[in-house]
């Protein structure tokens, strides 16, 4: 679907008119982001961050097979093989190091493009689907991240593996039989390493599909914008080309130099040192601490220190961190205001930047050792979090008042619209 | 349904969670975590005194340095500790000629073990410079790590290294006197950058303990400064040739990016 004013693919070249009628790809791509594709024309640059994840993607695909064919998923020599790539394979130093860090870049990238969606509630009427295929990307990244990470066989990606799939055993009855299962072994061995290797390569093509249906349901009502008025006419919008292909690859420029400023000078920062110590199941490393994109989820993990009732710390916490992003599934039913944009929703907005201290806060303390300020802190936090999406935000759209929208985009972009109608 | 139960869920986890909070808040009251000496006596870990030449985004490593830092790994931590992930041929990059590498591999006292394919029997050979350093078996207290990655593998790791071999001292009497159980075991010796405190290795470098070719004078401070370069160059052999490429890189896409923000506003300049 598309707005009726959108422009028709109208090929000039006989070659371009052959291929028109025998597959219309280059029609599709016009029509998808191109000047078939018409967009509100007062997007910011929080907009541009769709675009840069699916280019992250591509980046992780693209580096991540390279190094696949010089990778040895064999607990044996894992950790060898990755010192050859960065040793003897021709840029095989870059290759790693744009890869690891384009997985910090990836989610640095996902998480802006999520708290923009919280700030203009993109995840409403019509656009739920959109957000539904947008968590469900999420998910899927967050296990090829996992899995990835514990490729090196290092000291935290075998850690980090023993405590994640750990997670699983505290489901009541099955939940030993399970971790086993998912390990074929008692602990992370050269099976576990071998399937995760196979997941980490099948799962970013599962990823690709999924971004597929994510943009194709974008283009069912068309991009969302800052004042979360609908379009309504002609002037509301403009050609994605040439529009928002020049701003998209003005913001692309702009992210690529921290990226490589990142992978060129601080290729490590972002990573941990035990993790250049070959996994040793003999020598717990003091401190087992997931990559940083975990660490907000990793503190409501461990925010669950006493059993519950009858129901156990460990399995409360399990319970608590999958829900923490589950919870987002329930976003479009849980904010009922009708208005979409945090710039109209003044108590709204509060709660919105409140949210945004307390999971960089949550990210704090699941970074830091498990000592008992940090826990305290994150039990305050994650109390907070929950309590946002599903108690905060369905009292906040029933009792807010929010402030006058503008009639359509072109009046919040030009001050005034000719389509607007006359006080009756 | 969502607006019915989702706010019960959300108090679920609230109430478990001030639970939680409450548990831990009087037990950290009642009986608030004892200090420890690690907690009270570890050193963050410091540069040597004129800085690394390697750090910084500019930072070249001094072949100098790094071949002063190569003869201490040879002399002294070579007993011990192995140097799995590199190869005699590397040794080309500290500025040695090939000729030079081939005698180095060549004296290495350390030699290749070959397994004869006809008898089995136990073999050894000169190395190569096609051949990894090879493994240094170790009988001794303690279990001393490869030294190939270390200074990855720890936070800060060249400042790591140098501020471990310049750190040896004897146990502070303050120590004792508030942790009287602390007392460094026999056969371990007390070192305030090493994470416990107590390192199995004995204080390596002592003044003069090499002579360098190039006449620079061996204190201890200037040997640690030495092979803590060295390894940096172990571990992160491309370190050079990565900054190289990150500010050809940089140019590139700081130009492409100023084009791009021109194009963009020659394009949006209609519409706004």
């Amino acid at each position: 679907m598309s707005f009726p004013w959108a422009k028709e693919y109208k090929p000039s070249h006989p070659l371009m008119q052959w291929l028109d009628e025998k597959l219309p790809l280059p029609r599709f791509v016009y029509n998808a982001v191109g000047a078939g594709y018409p967009v509100p024309r007062n997007l910011n640059y929080m907009w541009n961050f769709g675009i840069l994840a699916g280019v992250c993607l591509m980046l992780q695909i693209v580096t991540g097979v390279v190094l696949a064919m010089h990778y040895a998923a064999n607990s044996g020599v894992a950790f060898d093989s990755v010192e050859h790539i960065m040793r003897d394979v021709n840029w095989g130093w870059m290759l790693r190091y744009a890869h690891a860090n384009g997985a910090s870049a990836f989610f640095v990238v996902v998480y802006i493009h999520i708290f923009r969606g919280f700030f203009y509630s993109s995840y409403k009427p019509p656009r739920e689907m959109i957000w539904l295929l947008g968590v469900t990307i999420f998910l899927l990244m967050m296990a090829t991240a996992f899995m990835g990470y514990v490729l090196p066989w290092g000291q935290m990606s075998f850690w980090g593996a023993k405590v994640i799939t750990g997670l699983f055993s505290a489901i009541p009855v099955v939940g030993t039989p399970l971790q086993q299962w998912l390990l074929g072994g008692f602990a992370p061995d050269n099976a576990a390493l071998n399937r995760f290797f196979s997941l980490h390569f099948l799962l970013p093509f599962v990823i690709l599909g999924v971004v597929i249906l994510h943009i194709w349901a974008l283009h069912i009502p068309g991009s969302s914008n800052p004042t979360g008025v609908e379009v309504k006419s002609e002037s509301d919008t403009v050609p994605f080309h040439p529009y928002y292909t020049a701003k998209d690859g003005f913001g692309l420029g702009v992210f690529a130099i921290l990226y490589c400023t990142m992978l060129f000078f601080l290729p490590n920062a972002l990573g941990h040192p035990d993790n250049y110590i070959q996994a040793n199941p003999l020598s717990t490393p003091a401190h087992i601490v997931p990559e940083w994109y975990f660490w907000p989820f990793y503190a409501i993990l461990r925010a669950f220190t006493a059993d519950f009732l009858f129901i156990p710390a460990k399995l409360m916490g399990v319970l608590a961190m999958f829900s923490a992003i589950l919870v987002w599934f329930f976003l479009p039913w849980l904010d009922t205001s009708p208005v979409r944009s945090g710039h109209y929703r003044p108590l709204f907005r509060k709660f919105f930047y409140l949210l945004v201290i307390d999971v960089l806060v949550l990210g704090y303390c699941g970074g830091s050792p498990a000592e008992t300020k940090y826990v305290l802190i994150s039990q305050i936090a994650a109390t907070y979090y929950f309590l946002h999406f599903l108690v905060i935000l369905p009292i906040v759209a029933s009792i807010e008042k929010p402030a006058p929208l503008p009639f359509s985009i072109t009046q919040a972009v030009l001050g005034k619209d000719d389509q607007t109608a006359p006080a009756a | 349904m969502v607006r019915l139960f989702g706010p019960l869920v959300g108090l679920f986890f609230a109430v478990a969670l001030l639970w939680s909070f409450g548990v831990g808040a009087i037990q950290a009251i009642r009986e608030p975590e004892p200090a420890t000496a690690v907690q009270k006596f570890h050193l963050a870990p410091h540069e040597p005194e004129p800085g690394f030449s390697f750090n910084g985004p500019f930072g070249k490593f001094d072949r100098a340095q790094l071949q002063r830092g190569f003869q201490v790994y040879k002399e002294v931590c070579s007993n011990c500790h192995s140097l799995h992930f590199v190869a005699f041929r590397d040794l080309a990059a500290l500025g040695y000629s090939e000729a030079e590498v081939k005698a180095i591999a060549k004296d290495w006292s350390n030699k290749a073990k070959v397994t004869d394919p006809k008898t089995g029997d136990e073999t050894q050979r000169d190395n190569v410079p096609a051949d990894h350093f090879p493994k240094v078996y170790y009988a001794g207290t303690g279990n001393p790590p490869d030294l190939s990655l270390v200074t990855k593998a720890r936070h800060e790791g060249p400042e790591y290294v140098y501020s471990l071999l310049t750190g040896y001292q004897d146990q502070p009497a303050e120590l004792l006197k508030e942790f009287p159980d602390s007392k460094t075991p026999d056969g371990l010796y007390y070192n305030p950058y090493f994470a416990n405190l107590n390192i199995a290795m004995p204080a390596p470098l002592a003044d003069d303990q090499v002579t360098y070719g190039d006449g620079t004078k061996a204190t201890k401070q200037q040997m640690a400064a030495d092979v803590a370069a060295f390894l940096t160059w172990t571990a992160e052999p491309k370190m050079e040739k990565r900054k190289q490429t990150g500010w050809a890189v940089l140019g590139f896409l700081l130009a492409a990016t100023v084009l791009a923000y021109l194009a963009k506003r020659n394009i949006w300049a209609k519409v706004h």
